[in-house]
């Protein structure tokens, strides 16, 4: 969509001088207000720039963080409690980027899921579809190590239990474990370059977005029916139709986190990590944050021995298989049909799949004994199964529901239920 | 399909077993919820209740537990005057130095100095008492907290609900019964049903009607003792409660009033593209 022609035309003298030098308010013009987007996106399609605005509020919040805080295991704990006791608006701060993690990933689920939904990893997007698999893995890092750092007991303990499962790698393992570490435990070099790289992926981070974006453009976006632009009539301007539009949902999630930051901001958090880091009193339970759980339960679920694979790193191939497998996803799906709008039998599967993640992520708070095992195989079946199995079988025999021809009649359809639309010319 | 069923299926079941799996847990009771004065979106501290709680600390608590993070300056929260924060301080000796000779002394305490620690070191603290070292006090409204369960869980997030610290401590310092029910307590340890990580705990009952004098009528009973200290624990783990809150009534109120407006700007935007 963007492969047209640029409709910006500098208005004032100095808009020249800066367009026959470096075009830059030529590519914002074109970018974030003539972008043509379709009419007919939802709410779920909001998400993506919440989530630019999540990365900007983690980026802003984190480097102030960092101006306070010690990288030192025998002072980073009292640091953080400095900042929540001392430094000027220090609680809203830490707060803010505690609570702020925990949301973004909210945002990032939603946004998996609405993909997922409507198909929008299918060609000519599996770039793009990647590219976003790429930033989930970063952030997945950057929060693994940004909880590390206010050094408390669950800090400490699912740091030991997470780089632990590197061990689990025949022959490289150990060594990859004591790189990470800088030693055989976790101790001060851990915590130093947790930092480090705690402050250095969020930037990566950016520059994969950059590239998301960029894909995005090439292409454009999906909309809920799955079918391309065709004519003018299937989009608006980006400014101010989805501008508005995104800025509205901004508010409406931010009033929700905030609401979190003001009222029950240790909600999201573990009590335990209000104690300091001890290496000689481990926890009851050993949980990582929520965020992780469903992958935790995964992990937990391989109590067997597969041949010449050990439980343990059963558990590790399944936890990072869950992972790899989204990779894949623009391949698995065999469906010509892209949205589940059409796909009566995927949309049941795939609400399926949603509470089989949600029940996977209470497995994962859950201690890894008795019955929660055999329900945490279960869930992990299943949750490979939807991606091995549903994805490709049921592209091949379900029969798609009739679809409008194209975004216009989608949307005088649904604004004017009475009318017939416009007769079907067969299945797009 | 048969995988899915085969799910749903143990899925059923498990839910059924995992009932009974959790009841050998602890703690064996838990806590019951207390009323705060700081709880819900306009809670603020009762500073009377903060320096009832200061007094039951000095008095019992503070010969075992340590307060590292809290500074005699942070007592003003409590609605003392500088000068009787300077009193209160200069009552407390701590280590300073070196001095010109190159030795450590010891003088009064200041406003900026934190309160020193009963015990030089965890070990001797821990050597003093039956082997378990007493807790410091500055976090530990934060850091305990008995799980909800699902469904309450949830509810929480809609009624406030963030006092899961507080209710724990006050249950467990009301909490100490003789009868064991069955529970086998080592020696040197004290049955306790609401103790988090198992059914006895080394701390003695620490409190005792009449044990403390308040000078404000307030009842001098252990519940009211209890309630009291964990109010001031509260505070210590989280002294800008009051104005967390307070803020964040004006944010939702602007938030509220902004997103209106947005949403309206937002009909009028997409009324002619429709």
């Amino acid at each position: 969509m963007s492969g047209g022609h640029s409709t910006y035309t500098p208005k004032t003298g100095f808009g020249r001088w800066m367009d026959a030098r470096l075009p830059l308010p030529r590519l914002v013009y074109d970018s974030f207000v003539a972008y043509p987007v379709p009419r007919n996106l939802n709410y779920a399609y909001t998400f993506g720039g919440i989530l630019s605005l999540m990365l900007t509020v983690q980026i802003l919040t984190g480097i102030v963080l960092a101006m306070h805080y010690a990288s030192n295991t025998e002072i980073a704990f009292s640091s953080v409690e400095k900042i929540m006791r001392d430094v000027n608006s220090g609680w809203l701060l830490r707060y803010l980027h505690a609570n702020g993690a925990s949301f973004f990933f909210i945002a990032v689920y939603v946004h998996i899921f609405r993909g997922l939904f409507y198909g929008s990893y299918k060609a000519p997007r599996e770039l793009l579809w990647i590219l976003g698999c790429i930033i989930y893995l970063l952030m997945m890092a950057t929060a693994f190590m940004g909880y590390v750092l206010p050094w408390g007991q669950m800090s400490f303990w699912g740091a030991t239990v997470i780089t632990g499962f590197f061990t689990a790698i025949p022959l490289v393992g150990d060594w990859i474990q004591q790189l990470l570490l800088g030693g055989f435990a976790v101790d001060n070099p851990t915590l130093n370059r947790f930092f480090s790289l705690h402050y250095l992926l969020p930037f990566m981070i950016a520059g994969v977005v950059v590239l998301h974006i960029w894909a995005l453009h090439v292409t454009g976006q999906t909309n809920p029916t799955g079918i391309e632009v065709k004519q003018k009539t299937d989009t608006v301007a980006f400014t101010p139709y989805a501008t508005i539009k995104d800025g509205f949902a901004m508010v409406v999630f931010l009033l929700v986190f905030l609401y979190f930051v003001f009222y029950i901001p240790n909600y999201l958090g573990h009590p335990d990590n209000y104690i300091e880091a001890n290496p000689l009193q481990t926890p009851a339970h050993i949980v990582p944050e929520w965020y992780f759980l469903p992958f935790y339960a995964i992990l937990r679920a391989i109590t067997f021995n597969i041949g010449p694979i050990d439980s343990k790193l059963g558990g590790v191939l399944a936890m990072f298989g869950a992972i790899a497998v989204l990779f894949v996803v623009p391949w698995l799906d065999t469906s010509k049909v892209r949205s589940a709008v059409y796909r009566p039998w995927y949309q049941l599967f795939f609400w399926l799949f949603v509470a089989d993640a949600i029940f996977l992520g209470w497995l994962g708070s859950r201690p890894a004994e008795g019955a929660y095992v055999a329900m945490a195989q279960a869930a992990t079946l299943y949750y490979f199964a939807f991606f091995i199995v549903v994805m490709p079988v049921l592209g091949l025999i379900e029969t798609p529901r009739r679809m409008p021809n194209s975004i216009t009649e989608a949307v005088l359809e649904k604004n004017k239920p009475g009318t017939p639309a416009a007769q079907t010319a067969g299945e797009a | 399909m048969k995988t899915f069923l085969h799910g749903l299926a143990a899925l059923g079941l498990g839910i059924a077993m995992a009932t009974s799996a959790e009841a050998a847990e602890y703690p064996l009771k838990k806590p019951p919820q207390v009323e705060w004065s700081f709880d819900g979106p306009f809670g603020t501290y009762d500073k009377a209740q903060l320096q009832r709680g200061f007094k039951v600390y000095r008095e019992v608590c503070s010969s075992c537990h340590s307060l590292d993070m809290v500074a005699f300056r942070n007592l003003e929260d409590l609605g003392y005057t500088d000068e009787q924060v300077r009193a209160i301080a200069a009552e407390y000796e701590v280590e300073d130095g070196p001095d010109e000779n190159g030795d450590m002394f010891t003088r009064p305490a200041t406003p900026s100095d934190y309160f020193p620690a009963p015990f030089a070191n965890p070990e001797q603290a821990a050597a003093s008492n039956n082997g378990a070292a007493p807790p410091d006090f500055s976090l530990l409204a934060k850091a305990r907290a008995v799980e909800r369960g699902f469904p309450t869980f949830l509810f929480d997030i809609f009624t406030q609900y963030a006092e899961g610290g507080v209710d724990y401590i006050h249950a467990l310092l009301t909490g100490y019964e003789e009868e064991a029910e069955g529970h086998e307590v080592p020696e040197g340890t004290y049955y306790n049903p609401y103790f988090l990580s198992s059914a006895s705990l080394a701390m003695a009952p620490p409190l005792s009607d009449g044990m403390v004098t308040y000078d404000d009528g307030s009842p001098e009973t252990v519940d009211q003792y209890s309630r009291d200290v964990a109010a001031f624990m509260m505070w210590a783990a989280e002294p800008h409660l009051e104005a967390r809150k307070a803020t964040g009534f004006t944010v939702m109120i602007f938030l509220v009033l902004f997103g209106g407006l947005v949403y309206l700007t937002k009909r009028k935007v997409w009324a002619e593209a429709h």
